[in-house]
């Protein structure tokens, strides 16, 4: 049941489904401005390096110059008239929205009649993807935290002193791809997912799919663990007769450690790469504190678990890889 | 009354003088006129204008200067900016379209307040209300819907401005962290209306959502060692969130009371307390010139 651009156009033309629609255009157009930004500073930069004599004396903006203009501007007219603009843009923008979209409405809230799809806001919706792969804990609790948290760390694990100010990729290419990657890569991916991919049930859908409120869908994951045949029969040799019935799920308990060990490893081993590439970025690598580098290495192999976790179970149908009685993850 | 007579020796009556006096004040309220109708060409110079903005409106720039700092809604931008900073190229004007965005959300939800009862017998109908009865009820509501969306997205967009032009870096470091709450405010407040009109898609929103909670670490009911805590359905975090075990009328008037104070409170005190930083890191971060390898302190 491909090729249904009906069910696609009601996606995208649900009024709560708009501003995600939009960022589909806005996110680009403002990644591409970043960048334009940061290359033209960028063009300055490999020039000036290049010249001392011109470093010197250059007023290192890549905007119009000229040493008689005043270096400051009064607030009142220069600064306000723009703000003014800004808000009588916004204020038409929204107008029209309002006067052509009308806010949705449905039936009156009713527990026993659950609707299907039931999403969350578009904000949420990666969030709500993430039920998909991790347990409510850590999809709704855990990720969350971390986020906040990660985000709030981030000065405070940047020991890089350049750019701060100006736009620049080449001086901060790992902090503009860790934030590209976590921003657009992740966050906005899982968001566009949860709003154009998952139908009833939370099921996948792809783009023209039909959606079918009565699929049924067979769970075939499984976990790490049976796929590796894991059932503790060795264990029971060495387990003391009282923890002998819990063989099995001692057994995988401790399995699921190895892999999560190994990702640990690998994602650190591929971050050490990293940093280490550049003879600039192993100076600043250096500067850090261990804190600073602890840190900074919890949150990108976390970071980077989520991708991983995804990849296993859309292409290898992997449950949990690390099952315990307490938590699976 | 004695009889005068004029220096002709006339004689005049009250009736000539009458004419006199009033042709001579006749005279004095067309000069007065005249002149006020002038002064009115300038209106700064009222006694009214000055009374309300505290200023000579002379073209200098002490006065340009003081436009700006005495003026109570004005102050939080300094008198004089980096020319560049002024250029929407570099801060994109996001976070100021945030706030903007920010008051209009104040504005109109102000005014749904007019219309609206937290009940589960009302909401939903107050709702129609507004959409079929209340004089541009509709598209009060819609602009308190979709400026909600556009605040959400302006929010998003402004941390990706400041993070690529590396404003986080010190001394901005704490008010970054200060947006992240903001960020986090935001989408708070934007959830917490969306139950509001209690229909079925607040209510299966709402429902998906604080149904994570219980599986909160420690303080849900379902949550890795939760249980061991002595938590159930009745006195775990969900509980406390929905002020019940399922989305009914308390979770409608928890949500509303913080929709429409604690949460615009908190996230007003914030605001205060990010603006009040940009001012004292320096104001805006750039477009600073660009340093060079070189010059950095290895
Ligand atoms: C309700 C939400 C927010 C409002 C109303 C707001 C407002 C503003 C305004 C008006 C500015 C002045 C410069 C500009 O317009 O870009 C600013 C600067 C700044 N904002 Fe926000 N902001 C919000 C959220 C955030 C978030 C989510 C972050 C980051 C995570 C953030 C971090 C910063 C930083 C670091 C600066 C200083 C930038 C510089 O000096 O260039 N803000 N904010």
């Amino acid at each position: 049941m491909f090729g249904d651009w009906h069910q696609l156009w009601v996606i995208i033309s649900t009024p709560d489904n708009i501003p995600i629609v939009a960022m589909l255009g806005l996110v680009p157009f403002f990644t591409w401005y970043a960048f334009h930004n940061m290359l033209a500073n960028d063009r300055l930069i490999a020039q000036l390096e290049a010249d001392p004599q011109l470093a010197r004396t250059h007023h290192r903006t890549t905007y119009p110059y000229n040493s008689r203009w005043e270096r400051e501007l009064h607030t009142n007219p220069f600064l306000m008239r723009k703000e003014l603009l800004a808000a009588i843009i916004i204020t038409i923008i929204l107008m029209v929205w309002a006067l052509t979209l009308n806010a949705p409405l449905e039936e009156p809230a009713n527990a026993s009649v659950t609707m299907n799809p039931a999403k969350a806001p578009w904000y949420f919706l990666g969030l709500q993807e993430m039920l998909e792969y991790f347990d409510p804990w850590i999809a709704g609790v855990i990720v969350p935290t971390l986020i906040i948290v990660g985000l709030m760390a981030i000065p405070f694990i940047d020991a890089n002193p350049l750019g701060n100010g100006y736009y620049t990729y080449h001086q901060r290419r790992h902090a503009v791809w860790t934030f590209l990657i976590g921003f657009e890569g992740l966050w906005l991916v899982l968001v566009c997912i949860g709003t154009f991919i998952r139908g009833p049930g939370f099921m996948w859908y792809w783009p023209t799919q039909t959606w079918d409120p009565d699929r049924v869908e067979f769970n075939v994951n499984r976990n790490l663990d049976q796929i590796f045949g894991i059932n503790g029969n060795w264990l029971v040799h060495i387990l003391p007769a009282s923890l002998r019935p819990e063989a099995v799920i001692i057994a995988r308990a401790l399995f699921g450690i190895i892999p999560m060990v190994v990702y640990g490893i690998a994602a650190a081993l591929f971050i050490h790469w990293i940093c280490m590439r550049t003879e600039y970025s192993r100076t600043v690598y250096r500067k850090m504190s261990i804190l600073q580098t602890v840190t900074m290495y919890i949150f990108l192999i976390t970071m980077l678990f989520v991708p991983v976790t995804i990849f296993l179970r859309l292409v290898f149908r992997i449950k949990y890889i690390w099952e315990t009685p307490w938590f699976s993850i | 009354m004695a009889d005068q007579k004029d220096a002709n020796g006339r004689k005049t009556g009250v009736l000539e003088d009458l004419k006199e006096k009033s042709r001579e004040f006749g005279e004095i309220v067309k000069t007065k006129t005249q002149e006020q109708l002038e002064e009115l060409k300038k209106p700064q110079e009222t006694q009214l204008y000055r009374s309300i903005f505290r200023i000579k409106h002379d073209e200098d720039p002490r006065n340009r200067a003081l436009s700006t700092l005495n003026n109570l809604f004005f102050h939080i931008h300094p008198a004089k900016v980096n020319r560049d900073a002024t250029r929407y190229g570099y801060t994109w004007g996001l976070g100021g379209i945030t706030f903007y965005l920010f008051i209009v959300l104040v504005f109109t939800g102000v005014m749904l307040m007019f219309y609206y009862h937290p009940t589960k017998v009302q909401a939903f109908r107050d709702i129609l209300y507004l959409e079929n009865d209340v004089p541009f009820g509709r598209l009060l509501r819609n602009m308190h819907r979709w400026a909600a969306h556009l605040m959400v997205m302006a929010v998003w967009l402004h941390m990706f401005r400041v993070f690529m032009s590396g404003s986080y870096k010190r001394p901005r470091e704490f008010n970054w962290c200060v947006g992240v709450l903001l960020m986090v405010l935001t989408l708070l407040l934007s959830f917490t209306g969306y139950l509001l009109p209690d229909d079925q898609l607040g209510f299966w929103a709402v429902t998906v959502g604080t149904n994570m909670a219980r599986a909160t670490p420690l303080l849900g009911h379902q949550g890795p060692f939760g249980p061991q805590l002595g938590m159930t359905p009745y006195n775990d975090v969900r509980f406390a969130l929905l002020g019940g075990s399922i989305v009914d009328a308390n979770a409608l008037l928890r949500a509303y009371i913080w929709h429409c104070i604690a949460i615009p409170l908190i996230a007003s005190v914030f605001m205060g307390v990010h603006f009040w930083r940009v001012r004292k890191d320096g104001g805006i971060s750039g477009p600073s010139p660009v340093m060079l390898e070189a010059e950095t302190k290895a």
